[in-house]
C-alpha cells in the first residue's frame, strides 16, 4: 500500500510545482507509515529517479507520447489502472488545471472521497480530515473523507518543499493508452514566464496606476523579483491589462508567499482572490484604503515615486546576496 | 438539442462569513443569496445564447437543495430557460449531488450540460467532472469559449500557463468561467414569464456520501499593518528580507 502522487509534465520536464506536491504526499505517507510513489504520465526527458529528493521511494512511469493530450477520460482510465496495479490508498494531485479536469471523475469512478484545494496535512486523530479553504479564502472547512480510497488536490504554495536527498526507483508501467475522442486544434501560451497561480511573488496593479502606459514601473519591479504580474478587475475590464491577469473573486485566485498591491483599494471581491497570500504589501496614496486592514506591510504614498525606489532596493539586495 | 444548466445558490460576495452550532454550520442570518456567479454569468448566459441562435433548443435548469432554492431557480428562469428541476436533498456532498444529476441526465438525455467552474462558497469545482464520469459524457473544464459544430463542439479551455482549443463529441459537460459570456440583467418580461414556467421537484434515491464537512474555521485575524514611511521605501525591502523572510 502506498500514497500515489500524480506529477505534472510540461514540455517533457517535471514541473517545479510538482516538487511540493511530492513533499506533501510523502509527508502523508510518513503519517500513515506507508511508502510514497510518484506517477508520471507521458514522455519525460529528465531522469525521474531525482524525484526521490522530495521523499518518493518509487516512481511509476507510463511513457507514452499520446498522454500529452490531457483528456480526462483517458487520464482517469490510466490513473485508475495504475492505482489498481500498484495498490494505492491515497492519491495526491496539485490543484491545477490538470487535476481540475481529472480528479473529480477519478473520484466518481473509484468512489474515493475527494478534497479539492487542501491546504494542510490530514488530521488522522479522528478519521481522515483534510483542511481546505472555502468562501474564497475567507474561511476553512475540515472535510472528513469517509471512503477507504482518498483523493486530495493540494492548493499551490500551501506547503513548503523539504528536500530529503536520495534517489527513487523508477519502474515503467505498460498500460495501453486508449484513443482520445478529442482533438487539440490550438494552444495559446500566455505571456510572462511565471504562471500566476504558481508564482511565489505577485505584483499587482489597480486603478491607482492611472493607465496602461504607466505599467513599466510595475513590470520592472516584477522582473527584479522574478514575480508574476496581476491586476484588479477594473483594470482588466478597462483592457489596461489582459483579462487573465485579473485576480479576485471572479478572476484568478492566488496564494503567493508575497503579494504587492500597487494602487488597489482592496474591495472585498479583490481580497477574496488574494487573502490567502502569506504576506501582503499595500502601496496606496489613500491612507483610508480598505486594503491596509488586510495588509501586513504598507506604504502610504505616491506609488510612482515609491515603486522605482523599491525596484532599486530589490536589485541591490539581490546583488549583495 | 437539449441543454441542462446546473445552478447553485451562494451567499452574496460581500456577505459576512460566520458559523454557528459549534462552527459546524454556516450562519445564514442576514445573508443575501445569489445565483453562484460562475453559474449565472457564464454557464446560464452561454446556454441562453445558444437557445437564441437555435430556437428549437430545449433549455432546462437544475439545482439541488430544499425549497429555499426555488427563488434562485425562478431568478435564473427570468434570465432564460424553459423549465427547472429542484432535486430535493439536504446533502452537500458533491458525489451525492452528481449522482442525482446523472439520474436526471439519463432520464432527459441532455447533449450538453453547463456548470460554473466552481461555487464561490465551497470552492470545490468538482461537480461537473463527477457528473461527466457518471453520465457518461466528455468533460471540458475551465472553459473560456464554446461553440457548437456539426460534429460536436469547439471549446477553448484554460491549461497550465495558457489556453488550448479542442474539438470533442457530445454529450459533453462544460465547466464555464470568465470569457464564455457577458453578464445579463433579467428584464420585466423575463421576470413575469418565469413565474409560470414549470418547476418540478424530484425526490432522489439515497446515495452514500464520500465526504462530510465536520467543522469550519475562520482565519486568524491579521496582526495589523506595519507602515513604512514613503520617504524610506528601502526599509520595506529590508523588513521583507529580514523580518518576514519572503525575499
Amino acid at each position: 500500500m502506498s500514497v500515489l502522487i500524480i506529477a505534472d509534465l510540461q514540455d517533457g520536464q517535471i514541473k517545479k510545482s510538482s516538487n511540493s506536491v511530492i513533499s506533501y504526499g510523502s509527508a502523508i505517507a510518513r503519517q500513515l507509515g506507508q511508502d510514497a510513489a510518484v506517477l508520471v504520465l507521458g514522455s519525460c526527458a529528465e531522469p525521474l529517479s531525482a524525484l526521490g529528493n522530495f521523499g518518493a521511494s518509487k516512481v511509476y512511469h507510463i511513457d507514452d507520447a499520446n498522454l500529452s493530450v490531457i483528456d480526462p477520460k483517458v487520464y482517469i482510465k490510466m490513473i485508475a489502472a495504475a492505482i489498481e496495479s500498484v495498490g494505492a490508498d491515497v492519491i495526491v494531485f496539485g490543484n491545477n488545471p490538470t487535476a481540475k479536469a481529472v480528479a473529480p471523475g477519478l473520484s466518481a469512478t473509484l468512489k474515493a472521497g475527494l478534497v479539492s484545494g487542501a491546504c494542510a496535512l490530514p488530521d488522522l486523530s479522528n478519521g481522515f480530515v483534510v483542511k481546505k479553504t472555502v468562501f474564497s479564502g475567507k474561511a476553512f472547512a475540515m472535510v472528513s473523507i469517509l471512503t477507504a480510497k482518498k483523493i486530495i488536490t493540494l492548493q499551490p504554495n500551501s506547503v513548503s518543499i523539504a528536500p530529503v536527498g536520495g534517489d527513487a526507483v523508477v519502474e515503467k508501467l505498460s498500460i495501453q493508452v486508449p484513443a482520445s475522442s478529442r482533438k487539440i486544434t490550438g494552444v495559446q501560451k500566455t505571456e510572462g514566464e511565471v504562471p500566476l497561480t504558481e508564482a511565489d511573488i505577485v505584483v499587482s496593479g489597480g486603478r491607482g496606476m492611472k493607465g496602461p502606459e504607466h505599467w513599466g514601473i510595475l513590470l520592472d519591479m516584477a522582473k527584479a523579483l522574478k514575480a508574476g504580474t496581476a491586476c484588479s478587475r477594473p483594470v482588466g475590464d478597462a483592457h489596461w491589462r489582459p483579462h487573465h491577469e485579473h485576480v479576485g473573486q471572479t478572476g484568478v485566485q492566488i496564494a503567493p508567499n508575497l503579494y504587492f498591491a500597487l494602487g488597489i483599494s482592496g474591495a472585498i471581491q479583490h481580497l477574496a482572490g488574494v487573502n490567502r497570500s502569506k504576506v501582503i504589501v499595500v502601496i496606496n496614496k489613500d491612507p483610508e484604503a480598505p486594503f491596509f486592514k488586510a495588509a501586513d506591510y504598507g506604504i502610504v504614498g505616491d506609488l510612482f515615486e515609491v515603486v522605482p525606489r523599491l525596484t532599486a532596493a530589490i536589485e541591490k539586495l539581490h546583488a549583495d546576496k | 438539442m437539449k441543454i441542462l444548466v446546473c445552478i447553485s445558490r451562494t451567499p452574496d460576495t460581500t456577505s459576512r462569513i460566520a458559523f454557528t452550532d459549534n462552527s459546524t454550520r454556516f450562519d445564514e442570518a442576514d445573508v443575501q443569496w445569489i445565483i453562484n456567479p460562475y453559474d449565472e454569468w457564464y454557464a446560464l448566459v452561454r446556454a441562453i445564447e445558444i437557445k437564441e441562435k437555435n430556437p428549437e433548443t430545449v433549455l432546462h435548469l437544475v439545482s439541488a437543495g430544499g425549497p429555499e432554492l426555488d427563488a434562485i431557480l425562478r431568478k435564473a428562469l427570468a434570465l432564460g430557460g424553459d423549465e427547472a428541476f429542484r432535486i430535493d436533498t439536504d446533502s452537500r456532498d458533491s458525489y451525492t449531488i452528481a449522482t442525482h444529476l446523472a439520474a436526471l441526465c439519463h432520464q432527459q438525455q441532455y447533449q450538453l450540460i453547463f456548470t460554473g467552474k466552481e461555487a464561490i462558497d465551497t470552492n470545490n469545482g468538482v461537480l461537473g467532472g463527477m457528473l461527466a464520469e457518471l453520465y457518461p459524457a466528455e468533460y471540458v473544464s475551465l472553459a473560456t469559449h464554446f461553440d457548437l459544430t456539426t460534429e460536436g463542439c469547439n471549446v477553448t479551455r484554460e491549461i497550465e500557463g495558457g489556453e488550448e482549443t479542442l474539438t470533442c463529441p457530445l454529450p459533453a459537460v462544460i465547466s464555464c468561467q470568465k470569457g464564455m459570456a457577458e453578464q445579463r440583467i433579467p428584464n420585466m418580461r423575463g421576470i413575469m414569464g418565469a413565474r409560470t414556467k414549470p418547476l418540478q421537484v424530484i425526490t432522489p434515491e439515497a446515495v452514500n456520501p464520500l465526504t462530510a464537512v465536520v467543522q469550519y474555521e475562520l482565519p486568524a485575524p491579521k496582526a495589523g499593518v506595519k507602515l513604512v514611511s514613503a520617504d524610506q521605501p528601502e526599509e520595506l525591502i529590508r523588513l521583507l528580507h529580514e523580518e518576514a523572510k519572503v525575499l
